[in-house]
């Protein structure tokens, strides 16, 4: 997806990169291509949304590649368990960049019902995700909800040197959050 | 390894038979151009159909009418909440979705009529798999299911729905608790539906 390659990467920070970053994002959210990656009662409904009656093909996303060289986008339909867990990995880091991913339901989100030694408690522990989408199995209309969402992070997504301040902002900030373990209590002001 | 352990390999006469009797080349003659122009009719025909797909974002398809959506903490006529804190919903949850926290409800703030109200109310919708057995435990009716179904976010933390998020608005009579029982009601008339809504 390199739009002019390795361009956007030097350029400065000013209206030139923005303007790259808004070509980008715009060409970017529209022609993701998802891979497959069903693994259980969600993939029934991830191929629900590819076909006719709600067709994925409006957002240009409607060939789920089943090579991930060619995909940028994993939708995690479905539990994962440990032993799946390297091969997600695997998948996620045989995709080129850019890429993202939707934890598609409440298994892949955290594990949902499931909460037993055999199921990763969310693929977040695996890989990074984007969009989290619960439900059981979310319908078809729930997965392009995320999958808009998704379109307005890509969308806004910045390059070069505006990509590097937002990393060292958000680093920033992770250093300077309080730790769980000291958070104020929940309800307490209530 | 048939010669060693005797085993005769696998023979089929019928197979064989029809292999050496029909062509190499599939020849159904006139037949073939008929069946192409039937499959095509199909396609033809379905040019004249109206589509099937739903244009989802700019339009909306209403669910069916008892779809198992976003939770909602429903309030009396008057305002106050519904929620008594039993934690029977948290209870039943299969998937340790739900989290509450009781406290009593006295004189000075009181949040739903009788002895206890909800104090913290939490649920994980990455966890909760809309099952409906929350709504089937609660003794008040005070959680019930709405249809609204978009609820994909960025973050953990961003789908644990607290109390104010799951609370339902205030409607037309009634009013923003802390505040008392209506006149005269005890606890059962609120349950009975006797408490009505504040005439403003």
């Amino acid at each position: 997806m390199g739009l002019i390659v390795g361009l956007e990467e030097k350029l400065p920070s000013g209206f030139v990169l923005t303007s790259v970053e808004k070509l980008a994002g715009y060409m970017r959210k529209n022609s993701l291509w998802p891979a497959t990656f069903g693994l259980a009662c969600c993939a029934i409904e991830m191929m629900a949304a590819g076909a006719g009656r709600y067709d994925l093909a409006r957002f240009g996303m409607e060939v789920f590649r089943a090579s991930p060289r060619q995909a940028d986008l994993m939708i995690v339909a479905g539990r994962v368990s440990n032993k799946m867990a390297p091969v997600l990995r695997q998948i996620y880091d045989q995709m080129a960049a850019p890429k993202w991913v939707i934890a598609m339901g409440a298994c892949a989100s955290s594990g949902g019902m499931f909460n037993n030694y055999a199921i990763v408690q969310g693929v977040d522990h695996v890989v990074p995700v984007d969009i989290y989408l619960p439900g059981c199995p979310p319908r078809p209309e729930m997965l392009m909800d995320a999958i808009l969402k998704l379109h307005e992070h890509i969308g806004d997504a910045k390059l070069g040197v505006n990509r590097e301040k937002v990393i060292r902002e958000v680093e920033a900030a992770a250093l300077a959050a309080v730790p769980t373990h000291s958070l104020p209590v929940f309800g307490s002001s209530a | 390894m048939s010669e060693i352990y005797n085993i005769e390999p696998f023979k089929n006469d019928a197979i064989e038979k029809a292999a050496a009797e029909s062509s190499p080349v599939l020849d159904n003659g006139p037949s073939t151009f008929l069946t192409q122009l039937l499959g095509f009719w199909v396609t033809f025909r379905t040019m004249f159909k109206k589509p099937n797909t739903v244009q989802y974002p700019e339009v909306k398809e209403p669910t069916a009418p008892r779809f198992h959506g976003r939770h909602q903490l429903n309030r009396h006529p008057d305002g106050l909440e519904k929620c008594i804190g039993c934690e029977l919903c948290a209870w039943a949850c299969p998937a340790d979705a739900i989290y509450v926290e009781g406290e009593s409800n006295t004189e000075e703030a009181r949040f739903s009529p009788g002895e206890r109200y909800g104090k913290v109310y939490q649920i994980n919708y990455l966890r909760c798999v809309f099952c409906g057995l929350c709504i089937e435990a609660c003794p008040t009716r005070a959680l019930t299911m709405t249809n609204e179904y978009e609820l994909a976010d960025d973050s953990r933390e961003k789908l644990i729905y607290e109390k104010q998020d799951l609370l339902s608005p205030i409607h037309q009579g009634m009013i923003m608790p802390p505040h008392p029982m209506a006149p005269g009601a005890d606890e059962g008339s609120y349950y009975r539906g006797e408490v009505k809504g504040v005439q403003q």
